[in-house]
């Protein structure tokens, strides 16, 4: 039985896509066989992050209809053995996504796998709907910024009541806070919400604080999830967050800004 | 430029702190109405409604709140009349 993650935040641009592919490439990397869904139908970017965009031949709506079978749409990463990845459809017929249809893929992925990514779209319609209906464990991925933190709190509210877990009486779903984005310098001169802020707002347990980073734009740039960039703090970030997914005690890093020498804060170079 | 921002920020407070604030009270706002049933505004327009048949009273006259303690649930109304009743024929 896998283990089904949404990734949501309600907001868009806060880096749920990021997010989902280093959490995907880093179970893989442990072992753990996973898929990566992309559920934003009519807007798949996924591919383009995991850097599998030319690859795509069959997507997640051609599995729903019958169009072709799991295996014919599945994409598997060049990079790492146990990871695949199922590109969402560029059509503009967001009912396409049936809630069946979406068990259906789920529930035979669910017999090969050990861990199911579903990468939301931003906002509260259909196609996040149905990524965290049938989720084990959620990842609300947040800035340290009002509207972010805002809706985070609104998909939270979404989570605990509209659910297959809230409508079946289950074990709710694991709700987990991931802060992006963050700039210790700017939380340090309280110019920014600090993790402590936001978790007092949350109150969600913490997975992982990830910095403000240029290797972001520069892994997306290339395909490659940031995740596989260990020199940079964004990747050393996320890959702190997968083994603390995972159960590991890890403590948290970058929440401090470097320090600098005195001639530099001088003159600010 | 350097040694001149270092000494300004260091005066002047930061924003945050207003951020932090003003999405405490939000949050708390957005989770009283969250956890409401989601039939109130309309058993409000209702209550309203049938009032009216006997008293004219309007919108802002009757509040209905809903309040959730460990074991029970409050539902208060409150109907504040005129002070003089123009009874309808």
């Amino acid at each position: 039985m896998a283990r089904i993650i949404v990734i949501t935040s309600g907001k868009g641009g806060v880096g749920k896509t990021t997010t989902s592919a280093a959490l995907a490439m880093g179970l893989a990397q442990r072992g753990k066989r996973t898929v990566v869904i992309d559920f934003d139908v009519g807007l798949r970017n996924l591919d383009l992050i995991m850097g599998c965009e030319r690859r795509v031949v069959y997507d997640f709506i051609n599995v729903i209809n019958g169009e072709a079978n799991l295996n014919q749409a599945l994409i598997r990463d060049k990079r790492c053995d146990h990871l695949y990845v199922l590109p969402a459809s560029q059509t503009r017929d967001k009912d396409a996504l049936t809630k069946e249809g979406v068990e259906r893929v789920l529930t035979q992925l669910s017999e090969d796998y050990d861990f199911v990514v579903c990468d939301s779209p931003a906002g509260i319609e259909h196609g996040a709907n149905m990524a965290m209906y049938f989720a084990d464990d959620a990842v609300v991925v947040t800035n340290p910024e009002v509207s972010s933190v805002r809706d985070s709190d609104r998909m939270l509210g979404i989570l605990s009541s509209r659910s297959r877990r809230a409508e079946n009486g289950d074990e709710p779903i694991r709700e987990y806070l991931l802060l992006t984005r963050y700039d210790p310098q700017r939380v340090a001169n309280g110019e920014m919400l600090s993790v402590d802020d936001v978790q007092e707002i949350l109150s969600l347990h913490l997975l992982g604080v990830v910095p403000e980073s240029k290797a972001v734009l520069n892994a997306s740039n290339a395909g490659v999830p940031v995740i596989l960039d260990r020199e940079s703090d964004a990747g050393q970030a996320y890959n702190d967050m997968v083994s603390r997914y995972l159960g590991e005690d890890v403590p948290h890093r970058f929440l401090n800004p470097e320090k600098k020498g005195f001639l530099s804060r001088l003159f600010k170079g | 430029m350097g040694l001149l921002d270092y000494f300004i920020s260091s005066r002047s407070k930061g924003t945050a702190n207003v951020a932090k604030e003003r999405l405490q009270i939000l949050v708390a706002h957005d989770r009283a109405a969250r956890d409401q049933p989601s039939y109130l505004p309309q058993l409000q327009e209702e209550i309203l409604a049938v009032i009216r048949k006997y008293v004219d009273v309007d919108l802002s006259a009757v509040s209905v709140n809903y309040e959730q303690e460990d074991s029970h649930e409050v539902l208060e109304l409150n109907i504040v009349l005129p002070d003089t009743i123009h009874q309808r024929a």
